[in-house]
């Protein structure tokens, strides 16, 4: 019998870049694995969270652990981020509720970021992996340091055949998105991102990966404003293009 | 002091200056990769900031006897202490002393405490003159401006603008070399040690069991502070100590190293006492204040751990708001992330609660951090206490509670959210929008928004399976939370 995994999607994926999903539910089932999608997950409230309003943001984790609590397998993710909430932040927002805590924990412990997961699972992947673009990589501030993720994103992306992967100067300083913060220090955030786009551009790269959709729409909105002609792609959708 | 404009107008003007970002970028990136080279020179360097963590939060957790035990040490050594509960008060203090030995001329070493209480203005408001002797400090004087920046208080200067001001109040040729600059300095500021009745230090830390006080200096000038004048004064948060000498070094190979990129700094002074009778130099007073000035609040509440911080500024040089904003923009004495929480922490939210704010938490603090002090979870803290007490704006306020209504009913989530991408792809052309309203105009005024997809994954993700058997389904009108993942 093959393997269940859960996804949660993520809401911007679903609302915003969907094809980031469907391009993650195609490698998982590369990989022989059976995905199922919980349909009642809706966001797991890291913008209330960030803001300040813990228990706005207890109600949408609570549940997301409701949802996520009633299945089975691993649960990837396809955004460090949001999966930095569940891992690590969740068990903080509920420090005082022994109850939920423990969810939390139980959830967390299945959690897996989609780059961390296909990186251990890449030997099996089947069929060889080509394109030919130079790709420069943003490592995302959560993936990096709240989970920790360094190097199995950039595996992943040396083990396409043809992938040229180009160095970016201060390649792991924020990019400036930062959820809300985006909106409520515009100028601020718009100066940081700025600094990222143009060490991006001087990179010579013709495509700007990264494992985070808020990133993403961060920096690939910087550079439609600036009329550069980069493209902007998920790890997922990536892959998925070299694997067809 | 002038009074200080709004957190948005010092943004501003701090993103507007370009020669301000030209001297931030190449200070920090110099910094940045000189700790790094010299991180990696510390064998098992993880380790030594494991060591050093657990130190500065067990003396915190025990800081009162610490305290009256290094009070005790202090005395029997023949210094003076004095407790200061606000920085009005460690002012006062100080300008008694000063009174107390007729002292008319002062010199200082660098010292944040003294920045914090504002130490050399209310001095010289009594009358005395009063020369900082740290090269950078010197030229902030010169320049009439205020530091920004731990380490290097005039990181915001360019070398050219640091010539400027010398050669308009020192009277000497214009240069940009930095060594003939430094050579000015030092000449004026022989004479002033040599006139000095009083030497007021910081301290990088206090050693309980002997009483000594630690001073970590690169320039020379701390010596001098401390050997030349009659009258010494140490201003000094009541955090800074370490149980022994012993443990003094985890702190001694971790502070050079994660503030200057260097193994060692060029002076480790422990001071013990004012001068004993045999002894050739040294004053002949020595006065330490202990500065509390919120210390013992934060101690008591859940960001006490901002307290083990050693002031090397590793934090500044890897934050990219700083890099963005410079240090003038906290608009208090500690800038970058250390800043962001220790002001509205010692100072209260209010006023202050733009910093906490202003912050993606993109944890390059907390990784570079010698002492691992979690700085985006004490941020994300004082960010709770904001909304507490002072809500938010009333869009995003609106904004989060609709959020926290619609994120448990998914039905009700399914419908919101399908309205709001009608309307955002409505609004788009070819499948962006340049300008957005409300709460969301911010994104638009810096880049372009890309409008929702036609359908949603869920969607795409149903239509191209054979309907799975599920007990609940998606479609508005489900039970609202409503269990069961797809089976």
């Amino acid at each position: 019998m093959s393997e269940t995994v859960q996804l949660f999607h993520t809401c911007l994926v679903n609302e915003i870049e969907p094809e980031v999903g469907m391009a993650t539910v195609r490698l998982l089932e590369r990989l022989g694995l059976k995905v199922e999608v919980p349909l009642e997950q809706t966001c797991c409230g890291q913008p209330a969270y960030n803001a300040g309003f813990h228990d706005e943001a207890k109600a949408a984790a609570r549940h997301t652990l409701r949802v996520l609590g009633a299945t089975a397998g691993l649960i990837i993710v396809p955004s460090g981020s949001c999966a930095d909430m569940l891992v690590h932040q969740y068990p903080l927002l509920f420090q005082d509720e022994p109850e939920w805590l423990e969810k939390a924990r139980a959830v967390g412990a299945r959690c897996r970021e989609l780059s961390q997961f296909l990186a251990e699972r890449w030997h099996s992947m089947p069929g060889p992996a080509r394109l030919a673009a130079r790709v420069a990589y943003h490592p995302s501030c959560h993936l990096l340091r709240g989970l920790g993720v360094r190097e199995p994103p950039l595996e992943l992306l040396r083990a396409i055949e043809g992938v040229e992967l180009v160095e970016v100067e201060d390649q792991e300083e924020c990019c400036g998105f930062g959820g809300l913060f985006s909106i409520k220090q515009p100028e601020i955030s718009g100066h940081m991102l700025e600094r990222k786009l143009q060490n991006v551009t001087a990179s010579g790269a013709e495509r700007l990966v990264a494992c985070d959709l808020g990133c993403l729409l961060n920096l690939g909105g910087g550079l439609r404003r600036k009329g550069v002609p980069l493209k902007v792609q998920h790890l997922a959708q990536v892959l998925d293009e070299a694997l067809k | 002091m002038n009074a200080l404009p709004a957190f948005p107008e010092r943004v501003r003007s701090a993103l507007g200056d370009g020669r301000l970002h030209v001297a931030l970028g190449r200070a920090t990136q110099a910094l940045r990769s000189r700790r790094g080279a010299a991180l990696a020179s510390l064998e098992e360097a993880e380790r030594v900031r494991d060591l050093a963590r657990k130190a500065r939060l067990e003396v915190l957790a025990d800081l009162g006897a610490q305290l009256q035990r290094f009070e005790e040490r202090l005395v029997a050594s023949g210094a003076s202490v004095h407790w200061a509960e606000s920085g009005d008060d460690a002012n006062r203090i100080v300008l008694e002393i000063a009174r107390q030995h007729a002292v008319k001329r002062v010199v200082k070493s660098k010292s944040m405490a003294t920045e914090e209480t504002h130490l050399n203005e209310s001095l010289q408001h009594a009358g005395l003159e009063v020369v900082e002797t740290d090269l950078g400090e010197y030229v902030v004087q010169l320049a009439e401006d205020r530091p920004s920046h731990i380490i290097l208080p005039i990181i915001h200067m360019t070398r050219e603008a640091v010539g400027a001001v010398m050669h308009e109040r020192l009277q000497v040729p214009l240069s940009d070399d930095p060594k003939t600059l430094a050579g000015y300095a030092r000449i004026r500021l022989r004479e002033e040690f040599l006139r000095a009745d009083m030497g007021i230090t910081g301290a990088n830390f206090g050693v309980v069991e002997t009483g000594a006080i630690c001073l970590v200096t690169n320039e020379g000038n701390g010596r001098m502070v401390t050997t030349l004048p009659r009258v010494q004064v140490v201003l000094m948060g009541i955090e800074k100590l370490v149980p022994t000498l012993q443990d003094l070094d985890p702190f001694l190979k971790l502070l050079a190293r994660s503030a200057t990129g260097q193994k060692i700094t060029t002076y480790t002074t422990l001071i013990r006492g004012p001068r004993r009778p045999d002894d050739e130099c040294g004053p002949q007073a020595l006065h330490v204040v202990l500065l509390d000035n919120g210390r013992s609040r934060l101690l008591a509440g859940e960001n006490a751990e901002i307290l083990g911080c050693i002031r090397c500024g590793a934090c500044l040089n890897v934050c990219p708001i700083y890099k963005s904003i410079g240090g003038h923009a906290y608009g208090d004495t500690y800038p970058g992330p250390i800043g962001a929480v220790v002001t509205p922490a010692l100072r209260g939210l209010h006023g202050w609660s733009e910093l906490p704010a202003a912050s993606t938490l993109c944890g390059a603090c907390r990784d570079v951090c010698p002492v691992r002090l979690d700085i985006p979870r004490m941020l994300l803290s004082l960010r709770r206490d904001t909304a507490r007490a002072e809500g938010a704006p009333l869009g995003i306020r609106l904004g989060i509670k609709v959020f926290s209504w619609i994120a448990p009913r998914p039905a009700l989530y399914r419908f919101v959210a399908r309205a709001a991408r009608h309307l955002l792809r409505a609004l788009a052309r070819q499948g962006w929008l340049r300008r957005l309203h409300g709460p969301a105009a911010g994104w638009t005024a810096v880049r372009d928004f890309k409008a929702p997809a036609a359908k949603t994954f869920q969607d795409l993700f149903e239509r191209r399976q054979p309907p799975p058997a599920r007990a609940t389904g998606s479609t508005p009108g489900a039970s609202a939370g409503a269990l069961g993942g797809q089976e």
